[in-house]
C-alpha cells in the first residue's frame, strides 16, 4: 500500500517534533528512516498508525494517505488503522507473562479473527514467516519471557503478522539486540519486504544499507533527504546528510 | 590546604583513608544511619512478636470446639462460644467487598488510566481523604442512610459501611500498581488494533494482578478488624443470624464486649477471639494469594 504523507505537523504538548513533513512511500519494498536522536525519527512512523496521538499532549495536523485514504479523517477510527498497520517497537514487548502461541493469537483474539483450528494455523503460520517456528515449535506453551531476546523480538514481528497488516512500520527493531539476534532481524525485514511495505526507523546506517531500497533523512523535526538507498549513500544531495552520513555531525 | 597535604604525605597505600575530620564524619554518620535502622526494625519486630505471643499466650488455651460453634454463655456462666461472631465477621467482610471491591477498583482504574486533568485530580484528593477519615464517620453514614430508615440495625448496614472504607484502599493500590505496567505492553495491544477497555482487560489488568490482589487483601484485613463502624451498625447479636437484615454479631464487636467485662471467663474469650481473627485474616490472605497464583498458572 502506498503511504503518501502531507504537510505533517506534530507536537508534544507545545513543543513541535515535525515540521512539514512531505513524503511518499511506495507499494511494497522497505524504507529506512534514519537520523539522529530526537530528530523526529520515531514521532514519524508512530503519525503513521495513529500511536503518537496516545502520548499525552500528542497532537499531529496534516494528511497521512494510505492508498488514497486520509487516516487522520474524522471519520476513521484509530483502531481500525492500527488493525491494519503493524508495527514493531525497539524494546521487544511480549506479554511477559502469556505464552509464546497466546502472544501471537493475542492480535486474532483481540479482533475477533480467528479460533479454534483456524487460529492454529495462524498462529504456526505467523512463527514461520518470523523465522521463529523451528525454535520455538516445541515451547508454544511456555511463558514469552523465557525465550531470548532477539526471539522474543520476533515473536513480537510475528504477532504484527498474524493480523495480516498491510503495512509494517518497525521503530528501531534491532537496537536492543546482539549482532547475531540483529542479523537475523535484518534477514527477515529482507524477506518481509518482498510482500509488505515496510518502514524501519534505525539509528544505524549501515543497517539501513543491507534492508532497505529507499532513505529517509531526518534532521532536528525536518524530512531533510530521501532518495534510493544506493544513491543516498554514495552521492548524498544535501550537506546536512553529507556531515550526518560522513560522521562529521555533532 | 598546607595541613591538609602534609597529613596525607606518611601515606605510602593509595587505598588507605585518610584520618581528615571530613573522612571520619562520613564514616560515623554511615555507622549512625546502619545502627539507627537496625535499631527502629529490631523494635517493631519486637514489639509485633511480643503482640503475637501475648495474644497466643493468653488466647490459645481457650481455643476450643465450642468456641466456634457455639453461642455465648450468659454472663458469668462458664462455656459458650463466639459462634455468632465469626460467622457475622464473615459474612460481614464478604458482605464488604462484595460492594467494596468493585467500586474500588473501578475508582483505581479510572484514575490510572482514564482520569486526566482538574476531575481526576479531585477524585484523586477525596480517595486520599476518604482513606484518612476516622472510620466511626463511615459507621455514622450508614447509620443515618440504612439504619434509620430501617429502624433496625443490621449486617447490611455493617457491610455497607466496611466496603465503603474498603473502597479508597483497592482503588489507590489499583491506581499504584496500574501506573507500574510498562508503557510498552498498553502499546502492543494498542498497535494491534484493541480498543483501551480491551486493553486494559486483556492486558494491563493481567499484568498487575499480584498487586491488585495485595491491595484487595489489605483492604479486607483493615475491615476484618474495625469494630468502631460496627457499633452502631452491625450492633452485635448473641444468636447466630445470617439474615443481613437483622443485627449481626462480628469479632471485633464481641471482643470489644467480652474484653471489659467483670467475668474471668469472657475476658479469657475475647483473648482466644483476638488469636481466633488474626489467624482468620492470615488465612483468608494466604487462600487469596494461593487461589490467584494457582488460577495464573493454569490459566495462561
Amino acid at each position: 500500500m502506498t503511504i503518501e504523507v502531507r504537510h505533517l505537523n506534530v507536537w508534544y504538548g507545545r513543543s513541535q517534533a515535525l515540521y512539514d513533513v512531505n513524503l511518499t512511500i511506495e507499494s511494497q519494498g522497505a524504507t529506512a528512516i534514519i537520523g539522529p536522536s530526537g530528530c523526529g525519527k520515531s514521532t514519524f512512523v508512530r503519525c503513521l498508525n495513529r500511536m503518537h496521538e496516545e502520548v499525552v499532549g500528542g497532537r499531529v495536523e496534516g494528511e497521512v494517505l494510505i492508498d488514497g485514504v486520509n487516516i487522520y479523517a474524522r471519520s476513521i477510527q484509530p483502531i481500525y488503522v492500527r488493525r491494519h498497520i503493524g508495527m514493531v517497537f525497539q524494546r521487544p514487548n511480549p506479554l511477559p507473562t502469556r505464552s509464546v502461541f497466546e502472544n501471537v493469537a493475542i492480535g486474532l483474539r483481540l479482533n475477533g479473527l480467528a479460533r479454534g483450528g483456524a487460529l492454529k494455523e495462524i498462529v504456526e503460520r505467523s512463527l514461520k514467516q518470523a523465522a521463529l517456528w523451528g525454535e520455538v515449535k516445541d515451547r508454544l506453551n511456555e511463558p514469552a519471557s523465557a525465550l531470548s531476546g532477539g526471539q522474543q523480538q520476533r515473536l513480537c514481528i510475528a504477532r504484527a503478522l498474524a493480523i495480516e497488516p498491510k503495512i509494517l512500520l518497525m521503530d528501531e527493531p534491532a537496537s536492543a539486540l546482539d549482532p547475531i539476534s540483529t542479523f537475523e532481524i535484518e534477514e527477515l525485514i529482507r524477506e518481509l519486504r518482498k510482500s509488505y511495505t515496510v518502514v524501519i526507523v534505525t539509528h544505524n546506517m549501515q543497517q539501513a544499507g543491507r534492508v532497505a531500497e529507499k532513505t529517509v533523512f531526518f534532521l532536528q523535526g525536518r524530512l531533510i533527504e530521501e532518495g534510493e538507498t544506493g544513491r543516498f549513500f554514495s552521492h548524498p544531495e544535501k550537506k546536512e546528510t553529507e556531515d550526518y552520513i560522513t560522521g562529521r555531525f555533532s | 590546604m598546607k595541613a591538609v597535604l602534609e597529613e596525607q604525605q606518611p601515606v605510602v597505600n593509595p587505598f588507605q583513608a585518610p584520618r581528615t575530620a571530613h573522612n571520619i564524619r562520613r564514616r560515623a554518620s554511615n555507622i549512625v544511619i546502619i545502627v539507627l535502622s537496625f535499631l527502629a526494625t529490631a523494635f517493631a519486630v519486637i514489639v509485633l512478636l511480643f503482640l503475637l505471643l501475648y495474644v497466643l499466650r493468653a488466647g490459645l488455651p481457650y481455643i476450643n470446639l465450642d468456641l466456634f460453634t457455639k453461642i455465648p454463655a450468659p454472663n458469668g456462666e462458664p462455656g459458650g462460644g463466639l459462634g455468632p461472631a465469626i460467622q457475622g465477621s464473615l459474612i460481614l467482610v464478604g458482605l464488604a467487598s462484595l460492594f467494596g471491591v468493585p467500586l474500588g477498583l473501578f475508582t483505581g482504574i479510572y484514575l490510572s488510566e482514564f482520569g486526566r486533568g482538574a476531575i481526576a485530580m479531585g477524585v484523586r484528593f477525596l480517595v486520599d481523604v476518604l482513606t484518612g477519615v476516622p472510620t466511626i464517620i463511615f459507621g455514622l453514614f450508614a447509620w443515618i442512610f440504612i439504619v434509620v430508615p430501617q429502624q433496625t440495625f443490621s449486617g447490611l448496614a455493617g457491610g455497607v459501611a466496611l466496603g465503603i472504607i474498603m473502597i479508597p484502599i483497592v482503588a489507590r493500590t489499583t491506581e499504584e500498581v496500574l501506573r507500574l505496567v510498562p508503557k510498552e505492553l498498553r502499546e502492543a495491544s494498542l498497535a494491534l488494533g484493541a480498543t483501551e477497555s480491551r486493553t486494559i482487560l486483556t492486558v494491563v489488568i493481567p499484568a498487575a494482578s499480584s498487586g491488585i490482589i495485595t491491595g484487595i487483601v489489605l483492604a479486607m484485613a483493615r475491615v476484618a478488624g474495625e469494630t468502631a463502624p460496627l457499633l452502631m451498625t452491625a450492633f452485635g447479636n448473641p444468636f447466630f443470624n445470617s439474615d443481613i437484615t437483622q443485627p449481626m454479631d462480628a469479632l471485633p464487636l464481641r471482643i470489644f464486649n467480652f474484653a471489659e467485662s467483670p467475668y474471668q471467663a469472657q475476658i479469657n474469650q475475647a483473648y482466644a477471639g483476638s488469636l481466633v481473627l488474626i489467624v482468620l485474616i492470615l488465612l483468608t490472605s494466604f487462600a487469596i494469594r494461593w487461589a490467584t497464583g494457582g488460577f495464573r498458572r493454569q490459566g495462561r
